[in-house]
């Protein structure tokens, strides 16, 4: 009888969760906002700033969806969600779209049901770890104790790791990015390990970000990108089509500077018509207005533009483009065709 | 001859509503019918609600590779275990945190409450302060600030480790304990081979005590007569052990032991065998003393070798086999057949050999100190470790708790009225003895039932572990395998079985202590 209840307590989440995902963007147009699912604080991929507004790498696909949609970037709620809570918060429509630092993985894209709908940064499993250690290689980290995020792909990846190259290591589960922070710099860990964007981006909120060194060992592919409920495929385009015209307008040398001009009249590029909306109706097609392309990329610019402003080089977390350059410049960043 | 009987009146339908003898019947059945359609409702709903969605009950992952390493664990686990073993950590992990905070807190509770009856105004006063303090603030919060105490106060394990001048900025508390930011380092015991002999010899004493109180009492009941029983009892636990413990040494420290090395060709020894294979895997069960000694013998020779602990032989076994091992210590006189089966059993098809190293097991009982790393990550290598979050949870949950225990230890005591102490001291009885004789037993009789609660409540409020990460029942099943494989309603629904069951099982022993405690009706 205790396990009935139980089971009828599940059901209204079920049924929830059923209502939410009949029509997604009739959901956020009815809402006016959409919800968008981010860290719980991490700088350059999502944080608010002083006051209060979020910004960030992840935040900016928030943006550029909502601005594809509302045509305006600001019609977001963004909802912090910790590595544990982000897919209950996706599954049971608390967000419609969580751009959050996740790796696509298959069974999180199947046994989850999820979908994702692209790659928004190529990224790899690194280690930090302080210069006073004496390690330069994750190879010498034998008897170490590592600080990990609990309830993520880091998890797994480092325990293969360590158990392939036959390192013993002692892991801390921590649960935040914050509190791994004042873990590490309080000492009770020697290593912290995560996605290498992440660990650049906490090193430089460090006092002293030259005393830590990130070693050269990447062991994971962790391709990350922003994700929406299995089922949805309306909105699932959506979001998926909003990052490809990011990806496509760096390509087309479209910035947020030029595209009023570019969207003004057509110009002699078809494919910058299509996308910009002053040519065919591709808007139409996934159930937005025609300038939906060019709301999203004037919300904060193209791929590049937003990869300089928030993680680039020029800024404290300071990642080259690497992988994530785009196809011509010997990257991985390809979007498919807008015809 | 016809008899007229009176007519028994049928049984009329209509009598269930208007005869007050069915009424209430009716209504009570008629009640539980609805009940139980309700949650039939409710269960069919939920199935078939979780079926449209897919997500039908399926306890498989438990078979299923875990992947996650776990830190404390007090039954052999790597990642290669499967979800199900993994549970079973965090249960035993669980079972350890009750068991420590249940004995804790009632030593704490009994004496607090004991002391908050005290003629001396200072003491009653500091008890009243801890109880108030403890009990009125969230236990959540207090988890919280005893860990940050520790992790912040506490300096981390490098700062033990001495500099080119051969100074460490921190010493070592008597050489032997180190309490870090890490968590707190202190010396283990390990037992030679025939070690059981003593844990047989203890438990055989225990129970001559046992029957020596017995007697004791036997004795006190029909005769007044008091036989003294501590000092016997220390002189049969104590003689015992020392004569076993210097018997079995004197077979230990003969014993000659040697290790066995994959790889390692006729009679090399092993210098030549390091030198050969580069750096070994020296592989050892942590409480065996030949184990630890072999350890301290490698170190003398100055052989760079990388050490792995384990819990039994079946674990050795198995990273033998796999090659994550190479150098093991054995006793001399199974060496061959133990290099033998070896070579039979690994994976690479390599050879196993004996060395001709020898040295003496050691002692029957030796102490192993904590000692820092000559080379590599400073940390702490043998000896044994509690870990913050353990003594986090342990202080939090006793003095949480305890504050509760001395409440109700203290209205126990003054549930005994005041004419039985009186009656009992104008028969001369001291007041300790008064105390021991007369006023807690009857007291007794109050405390253990809402004693037991307690222990329950401490019990439950250990899954609070979650808040500084360590791997109870809830961090494992319910939190890291609910993470990585998504099946909530399985790994909540096996939560609940497991804190029901384990909350029966602590009330059902309590009650049967109860039962004998309280009063005797005759």
């Amino acid at each position: 009888m205790k396990k009935t209840v139980f089971l009828g307590a599940l059901t209204v989440a079920g049924l929830v969760a059923g209502v939410a995902s009949a029509a997604t963007l009739d959901d956020v147009k009815a809402r006016g906002a959409m919800n968008c699912g981010v860290t719980t604080g991490l700088v350059g991929f999502a944080a608010p700033d002083a006051n209060g507004v979020w910004e960030g790498f992840d935040v900016s696909v928030c943006r550029a969806v909502a601005a594809a949609v509302f045509g305006n970037g600001d019609a977001v709620e963004f909802v912090p969600t910790t590595g544990e809570t982000r897919f209950t918060a996706l599954a049971s429509g608390e967000i419609d779209l969580l751009a959050r630092n996740t790796t696509w993985t298959f069974s999180r894209d199947t046994d989850l049901k999820f979908d994702f709908v692209g790659v928004n940064y190529y990224d790899g499993q690194g280690f930090m770890v302080p210069k006073a250690l004496g390690v330069s290689s994750a190879k010498d980290l034998d008897g170490a104790t590592v600080c990990i995020q609990t309830g993520t792909t880091t998890e797994l990846n480092l325990a293969d790791y360590f158990r392939i190259n036959n390192i013993s290591y002692q892991p801390v589960p921590i649960q935040t990015n914050a509190e791994a922070q004042q873990q590490y710099l309080a000492g009770a860990c020697d290593v912290y390990t995560t996605d290498a964007s992440g660990l650049a981006a906490t090193r430089a909120t460090f006092e002293a970000p030259g005393d830590h060194i990130l070693l050269p060992e990447i062991i994971s592919k962790e391709p990350l990108g922003p994700l929406v409920r299995h089922g949805d495929n309306d909105w699932g385009d959506i979001a998926m089509w909003t990052l490809n015209a990011l990806i496509s307008a760096e390509e087309l040398g479209i910035t947020s500077a030029n595209v009023a001009e570019l969207s003004a009249a057509p110009t002699d590029n078809p494919e910058i018509n299509r996308l910009l909306g002053t040519e065919g109706d591709l808007g139409a097609m996934i159930g937005l207005s025609a300038d939906w392309a060019r709301n999203a990329i004037a919300a904060g610019g193209n791929y590049g533009e937003i990869f300089e402003k928030n993680i680039g080089e020029a800024t404290p977390i300071g990642l080259a483009r690497g992988l994530n350059a785009q196809w011509t410049d010997g990257g991985l960043l390809y979007s498919p065709p807008f015809r | 001859m016809s008899v007229s009987e009176a007519p028994k009146p049928a049984f009329r339908l209509s009598q269930l509503i208007y005869d007050s003898r069915y009424r209430s019947l009716t209504i009570q059945v008629v009640t539980l019918a609805l009940f139980c359609l309700g949650l039939w409702w409710l269960g069919n709903n939920a199935y078939a609600n979780l079926d449209k969605l897919g997500l039908t009950p399926d306890f498989g992952f438990l078979q299923t590779r875990a992947g996650y390493d776990i830190g404390e664990t007090l039954i052999p686990y790597d990642s290669s275990s499967t979800h199900g073993r993994a549970a079973l950590v965090g249960i035993f992990n669980t079972l350890l945190l009750a068991a420590m905070g249940c004995s804790t807190a009632l030593v704490i509770g009994v004496l607090a409450g004991v002391l908050r009856l005290s003629k001396n105004w200072v003491v009653s006063k500091l008890m009243s302060f801890y109880v108030e303090g403890f009990r009125n603030v969230p236990l959540l919060l207090w988890i919280f600030l005893i860990f940050a105490i520790f992790t912040e106060s506490r300096p981390p394990p490098n700062t033990f480790k001495p500099n080119a001048d051969g100074i460490a900025e921190n010493e070592m508390w008597l050489g032997a304990i180190a309490s870090t930011n890490q968590g707190t380092f202190i010396p283990s015991l390990s037992f030679s081979t025939l070690g059981w002999v003593i844990w047989l010899t203890l438990a055989l004493a225990l129970v001559a005590v046992y029957f020596l109180a017995k007697y004791a009492k036997k004795i006190q009941s029909e005769t007044g007569r008091i036989v003294p029983v501590l000092l016997p009892a220390i002189g049969i636990i104590v003689v015992p052990l020392v004569v076993a413990y210097f018997a079995l040494s004197a077979i230990s420290s003969k014993t000659e032991y040697t290790f066995v090395a994959v790889g390692a060709e006729q009679s090399m020894d092993l210098a030549t065998y390091s030198e050969a294979i580069g750096r070994p895997d020296y592989c050892a069960i942590g409480s065996e003393t030949g184990a630890v000694n072999g350890r301290r013998y490698i170190e003398e020779a100055e052989v760079n070798f990388r050490r792995r602990d384990f819990f039994g032989q079946s674990d050795a076994q198995s990273a033998f086999e796999q090659g994550t091992c190479n150098l093991i210590a054995v006793p001399v006189a199974t060496a061959e057949a133990i290099a033998a089966d070896l070579t039979e059993g690994l994976r690479n098809k390599a050879v196993a050999g004996v060395l001709t190293d020898r040295y003496m097991e050691g002692q029957a009982i030796e102490v192993s100190y904590p000692v820092m790393s000559p080379k590599g990550i400073p940390r702490f290598e043998g000896g044994g470790k509690i870990s913050n979050p353990l003594i986090a949870l342990w202080i939090a949950l006793s003095l949480y708790t305890g504050a509760f225990i001395a409440e109700t230890v203290r209205a126990g005591i003054l549930s005994v009225s005041k004419g039985q102490t009186e009656a009992a001291a104008a028969l001369g009885i001291r007041p300790n003895r008064l105390m021991q004789l007369v006023v807690l037993p009857q007291a007794l009789r109050v405390i253990i039932p809402p004693l037991i609660s307690q222990f329950l409540n401490l019990t439950k409020n250990s899954s609070l572990a979650i808040a500084v990460s360590y791997p109870d029942i809830r961090g494992t099943l319910g939190g890291i395998t609910l993470n990585q494989t998504g099946r909530a309603l399985e790994c909540m629904l096996l939560l609940g079985i497991f804190y029901l069951a384990l909350s029966l099982a602590i009330s059902f022993v309590m009650n049967i202590y109860n039962n004998r405690m309280k009063l005797k009706e005759r």
